[in-house]
């Protein structure tokens, strides 16, 4: 296992390389001079040029890239131009909203997807199939902001169950969690529906395997069969899934956040654009691709988990 | 892979299997609705979509404003259809650039191979592992709120799964006979790819694109909700529910037309596009 694990970290070198490659083209390409977008065009040549020394943008671009590459390697993903404080203090301050979020969401979509994706492969092409295909359709199909907007509307305005306002007391469990539900269930609708689409089909091809018919003549009882022998091979796409899905996750998790004025991520990288903080924006960038790596290789080990013979590949 | 030189026009055939569908051909004719209202809408709307009148602001629907009035007085009804114009031109260029651009990296990769196929790969990767709403709004953020750069922000974000769609079936044609034949007869790389190979990938890369074109306008939609889309007074769905979610307490019939519209759109789109994948191939269903 240990081995296993090595070689995937390695393997994730590559791509984390390439990746923080492409942040510093993006940043990079971005039309005019940073130092006079910062300073304003009434910027004396002297003033523009002691902040481009600052900026670090006054040594050639490999330099820079060099440079760039051996901090965020080193874990220093710069400070904000903006505010002057560390990229790492103002991501860490909203962390533990964005983190409620996002697993909270997680936890709703798989508790709902994977049964309802089982049910219906068991019923296929009946009444509660065709009901769960046809509604994770729409779930799919819901911008989050709509249908944050609609809960808002519903359950917020309408029935006052919830505040409209979500910044909740991190100090205080019951405030977190009241806060946590409409944004919650928007997030969480979108995976559940993915989630019961692959389980469905991920379920309708492993019932369909001879190991199936197999236990169920060696007289294992079927509701053992579904949950074990079926599901653990359908739990692959199901996982990959998931992993997939924190990508879209944190897109969707800007939009809830402004939906529910949440503090997170998200609205910290909507701040850092509006303010066109590159430092800010550059180190975000790494963040949120380190997590994906990082989320790649978890969704990676958890094949070796699930599937022995990943292991050995 | 489905798409091979023994089928004549086999996008018509999964149009007509698809549409044996009753979901499918209920999307059909939610897109196709929309579509005519985009187009017709000069003839349709009652009122101009820009035109302000501050005595009628935030008006409930009504006989004469049938979706009720924003916050300057201005048409729902109109806004919504003038606004589905944007929605349908950015996503349709969006998608139309990531088949052109994506279709060729594809396609070139998978029939060059080798080390250079590997690096191309790796590098579409990468751009597969940014969260497409994110690049996006950093794309657009930094080009500027205009049409063009949406449709550039919205491409990029789509060019990796059509390289990689284009990618596949090419590996599979270049080993036929037919490229063989091409090869003998001294036929160029150029010609072989674009009149030898396209045309049997194509029918895939428009199965894909009308499914993008799904997200290509809940991605539109998003951008122009956080204040990034085409500007105002230019009516976009996603702007005209931010106006809304802003007059929520007064008025949250005007956040919830524009939302209707773009799920309605949305889910339309992802009918087709669901039926269209399904009757090329069965065995990718709902992946």
């Amino acid at each position: 296992m240990i081995g296993f694990i090595l070689r995937r970290l390695l393997a994730s070198i590559p791509t984390l390389l390439a990746v923080l490659t492409l942040v510093f083209i993006i940043v990079r390409v971005v039309p005019g001079d940073p130092a006079l977008v910062i300073l304003g065009d009434q910027a004396t040549p002297e003033a523009a040029a002691a902040l481009r020394a600052r900026l670090g943008l006054d040594v050639p671009i490999l330099t820079q890239y060099v440079r760039f590459l051996g901090a965020a390697l080193t874990g220093d993903i710069g400070t904000s131009m903006v505010s002057g404080r560390p990229v790492f203090e103002e991501v860490g301050a909203v962390l533990p909203h964005t983190i409620d979020l996002t697993i909270a969401s997680m936890i709703l979509g798989i508790v709902v997807g994977v049964p309802v994706g089982i049910w219906a492969a068991l019923h296929r092409n009946g009444p509660i199939d065709v009901a769960a295909r046809l509604l994770s359709l729409i779930g799919l199909s819901f911008p989050v902001f709509v249908s944050g907007i609609f809960l808002l509307i519903g359950f917020a305005l309408h029935l006052r169950w919830f505040p409209v306002i979500g910044q909740a007391d991190l100090s205080d469990m019951g405030d977190r969690i009241h806060k946590l539900i409409l944004p919650a269930i928007t997030l969480g609708l979108v995976m559940a529906a993915y989630i019961t689409r692959v389980t469905r089909s991920a379920m309708l091809a492993s019932l369909s395997e001879d190991y199936i018919r197999t236990a169920r003549a060696k007289g294992v009882p079927w509701r053992r069969v579904v949950w074990v022998h079926g599901l653990r091979n359908a739990s692959l796409p199901v996982v990959t899934v998931v992993g997939l899905y924190v990508g879209i996750l944190i897109g969707n998790s800007v939009l809830t956040e402004i939906v529910f004025n949440r503090p997170g991520l998200g609205k910290v990288i909507v701040g850092a654009l509006n303010q066109r903080d590159y430092t800010m924006l550059q180190g975000l960038m790494v963040i949120y691709c380190f997590l994906i790596v990082v989320v790649n290789l978890i969704t990676d080990l958890l094949y070796g988990v699930l599937d022995p013979r990943v292991k050995a590949a | 892979m489905s798409a091979t030189v023994s089928q004549p026009s086999p996008l018509r055939r999964a149009a007509q299997r698809a549409l044996a569908n009753p979901t499918t051909t209920l999307g059909a004719v939610i897109v196709l609705l929309i579509v005519l209202g985009a187009v017709f809408a000069p003839f349709i709307t009652p009122h101009d979509p820009t035109e302000q009148d501050i005595i009628s602001r935030l008006q409930a629907p009504s006989a004469d404003y049938w979706l009720g009035t924003d916050q300057f007085g201005r048409d729902i009804f109109s806004r919504l259809l003038y606004g589905a114009r944007i929605s349908l031109v950015v996503s349709l260029g969006a998608i139309a650039v990531s088949i052109v651009i994506g279709g060729i990296i594809g396609m070139v990769s998978g029939y060059v191979g080798g080390k250079f196929d590997l690096i191309v790969m790796q590098a579409m990767d990468v751009l597969l592992s940014f969260p497409s709403l994110i690049l996006g709004l950093i794309v657009v953020a930094l080009l500027g709120p205009e049409l063009v750069n949406l449709v550039i922000a919205i491409a990029l974000t789509a060019i990796a799964p059509f390289a990689r769609i284009a990618r596949a079936p090419t590996m599979a044609l270049k080993e036929r006979a037919f490229v063989e034949a091409g090869h003998a007869l001294g036929y160029s790389h150029t010609r072989i790819i674009f009149l030898h190979i396209l045309p049997n990938i194509l029918s895939e890369l428009m199965v894909m694109g009308s499914l993008w074109m799904a997200t290509a306008v809940r991605v539109e939609a998003s951008l122009s909700f956080i204040g990034l889309g085409v500007k105002p007074p230019t009516p976009t769905w996603g702007g005209m529910t931010r106006d809304g979610f802003e007059n929520i307490l007064d008025a949250p019939w005007l956040a919830i037309f524009p939302g209707v519209a773009i799920l309605l759109l949305v889910l339309g789109l992802n009918m087709v596009g669901d039926g269209l994948r399904d009757a090329t191939d069965p065995k990718l269903r709902n992946e």
